[in-house]
């Protein structure tokens, strides 16, 4: 039964994709499951929303959707973003789905550029929006060429790269979308999620799905699946993050967004995960610009 | 000052949408325009929209115009989405150009030919001095009428095709593809590639064409014809077993005729370059013709150096519903990534700070 949403929109298919093209990308879907990050070319379909602002994410979504779900649509790890709102209020109208910005409470999370907090669970699936399926497209741009590299598992060019990066800056300077290895096998992108976010898909109970509408491919991850940020033993993976802790809720193992407050050099960080933070602030933590931000 | 979190988007994007209503009515004292004045009056425009969205329907693309306020681009992405909700009942016939009926037909490679020549209603020899007189409401003068000749019209390709002096036409290589269902692989066969051009971005096959004009891919063409007027398209349905008509569109076609030297197992002949686009386009249909021909290199045996000659890249980025989605995506908040980056930056400062130190201690 349908609960708490509004009505779905008329003269549109639930979700907008109608069920023939839904079947196919659950085809795609399927197969990407049975390969773990196998890039899947798939019919993708012309949105009405931009390409490049998440059409992929949103055809997955749609594909997966049912009446009973309850979604979440974040951007930045913020449910108030314009484009995540414009996206849940897309979902909203054209599926009638309940919708929330609790990660916990989501049965179904599409999100960009981040993976949130709050470890997910085993019942929920999170959906990526992708904009350059391909990790090798920086070092070479034909996809003729690497699909073959694929197919081979020929990735000595990437890490040329970070071997040169090492070299030349002591360090690997991929802060972002940095490239992973799935199940031993296919190297994938994350999507651009920092660096910060890419242990968090390593043996994930949640099924992750990506989609990648304008460059027309789906892959994933199924739950529990190794992923590794490439890396050498000698130089091991370091995530980034800023050093400092939340300034409304004092957390200092997340991701945090700094916040320009003033012209005179004036920083505030706090959490880029909104959810994760107001959780935090309700159960009783306060960070060190908490205090000052509630009194006001 | 204390941080406040950016709330209220659900608002601000209702609010913005009214504000763009208002803007594109301008100001009610000006009588609003019509479906049918855009259709009548800005055909060139419904065109492109209809061509690049993919989608032969005046009406609909003259509100898809109106609705971008001009916007052609926007105006196709209109259509576009549009286009994919609708169910697909059939596949037509291919559309005979050798049966059209000619507005406008010229060839730059003959004379004189069957058929004659015939202008059309052209811009070509008109001089570009803005019509003051077209700013004040009146009716043009009538145009000269004359008796329709019913001499045959054949396409300048079949008749050099006669003497073998001009390649076979492509053709019975089983279905068409569809980028629209099937994803693009590589390498794209011409069905597809002449689809993906069809529905490409007129500025982008223009230059590209133009560039191999200038030496980058050069494909020594010549406008064989160039024809526009009506064309009939006819589906089959399988439970009747013969042909029906559905309609008319107007098209143009472009047919490039292109020196080629010969290889190894072909003697020297002409190829051809080919472009059809819906309505009135011929800058479109020509630059598409180039274009077709230039990536035609590698199955030609030429050498592929140029950008028009590369599959992949002209395919790729001829769609410009695809291209200003990704390019204008980037006004959307990027700043958990662009944070990781700031964090970068300054871990590499600091190490390369280090450096310098270390170095100046030793000295």
């Amino acid at each position: 039964m349908r609960t708490n949403g509004p009505l779905p929109m008329n003269g549109y298919n639930f979700a907008y994709l109608d069920e023939q093209t839904k079947r196919m990308i659950r085809r795609a879907l399927l197969k990407a499951v049975a390969i773990p990050g196998h890039q899947v070319p798939f019919g993708s379909r012309e949105m009405p929303l931009p390409y490049g602002w998440g059409t992929g994410g949103i055809q997955v979504t749609a594909s997966v959707l049912g009446p009973d779900d309850v979604l979440k649509v974040i951007d930045q790890g913020a449910d108030d973003t314009t484009n995540a709102v414009s996206i849940r209020r897309f979902f909203a109208r054209t599926a009638g789905v309940r919708t929330t910005t609790r990660t916990s409470e989501a049965t179904l999370i599409q999100t960009r550029h981040r993976v949130p907090e709050t470890n997910l669970r085993e019942d929920q699936i999170i959906v990526y929006q992708v904009p350059q399926p391909e990790p090798l497209w920086r070092l070479e741009p034909s996809r003729a060429e690497t699909s073959r590299m694929h197919a081979l598992a020929d990735y000595g060019l990437m890490h040329v790269k970070l071997y040169e990066d090492i070299a030349r800056f002591g360090q690997v300077s991929i802060s972002y979308d940095y490239p992973v290895m799935v199940n031993q096998r296919y190297l994938m992108s994350p999507s651009p999620i920092p660096s910060f976010d890419n242990p968090k898909m390593h043996m994930m109970p949640a099924l992750q799905l990506f989609g990648a509408g304008r460059e027309k491919r789906i892959y994933a991850i199924p739950p529990y699946t190794e992923v590794r940020s490439l890396d050498f033993d000698d130089h091991p993976f370091r995530a980034i993050r800023a050093p400092q802790a939340c300034g409304l809720c004092g957390a200092d193992d997340v991701y945090l967004d700094e916040v320009v407050v003033d012209d005179r050099g004036g920083r505030l960080f706090v959490c880029s995960d909104t959810d994760h933070c107001a959780e935090r602030r309700a159960a009783g933590h306060v960070g060190a610009d908490g205090m000052q931000d509630a009194a006001e | 000052m204390a941080y406040v979190s950016v709330k209220g988007g659900e608002q601000a994007i209702d609010a913005a949408h009214a504000w763009l209503a208002e803007e594109r009515r301008g100001d009610p004292t000006v009588p609003e325009i019509s479906l049918a004045q855009i259709e009548q009056q800005l055909g060139r425009a419904v065109d492109r929209a209809m061509g690049e969205g993919s989608l032969y329907d005046r009406e609909l693309a003259a509100l898809a115009v109106k609705q971008a306020q001009g916007d052609l681009i926007e105006a196709a992405f209109l259509l576009r989405a549009y286009r994919t909700t609708l169910p697909r009942f059939a596949y037509s016939l291919p559309v005979d150009t050798a049966e059209m009926l000619i507005q406008r037909r010229i060839s730059a490679v003959f004379k004189d030919l069957p058929g004659g020549q015939l202008l059309g209603p052209t811009y070509d020899y008109t001089h570009r001095l803005l019509d003051f007189s077209l700013a004040a409401d009146g009716a043009p003068p009538p145009s000269p009428r004359a008796e329709p000749e019913d001499a045959k019209m054949p396409r300048v390709p079949d008749i050099l095709g006669h003497e073998g002096l001009l390649e076979h036409d492509g053709g019975d290589e089983g279905e068409p593809g569809d980028l629209t269902r099937e994803p693009l692989r590589f390498p794209a066969s011409r069905d597809v590639r002449l689809q993906a051009l069809a529905r490409g971005d007129e500025g982008f096959l223009l230059a590209l064409g133009y560039s191999t004009q200038r030496g980058y891919g050069g494909t020594h063409p010549f406008a064989g014809e160039i024809r526009m007027g009506e064309v009939t398209v006819e589906i089959e349905p399988p439970e009747l077993g013969f042909a029906i008509d559905i309609g008319d569109i107007t098209v143009t076609e472009c047919q490039m005729v292109n020196q080629f030297k010969g290889s190894k197992t072909l003697p020297a002949q002409f190829t051809r370059g080919y472009g059809l686009v819906f309505g009135h386009a011929e800058r479109k249909a020509m630059a598409m013709a180039l274009v077709d021909r230039a990536m035609r290199a590698d199955e030609l045996g030429e050498e592929v150096t140029a950008p028009a000659q590369n599959i992949e890249f002209v395919v790729y980025h001829s769609d410009n519903i695809e291209a200003t989605g990704f390019v204008e995506h980037l006004k959307l908040p990027h700043y958990v990534d662009f944070q990781s980056e700031l964090e970068n930056v300054r871990r590499m400062r600091r190490q390369a700070a280090r450096v310098a130190e270390r170095a100046e201690a030793a000295e």
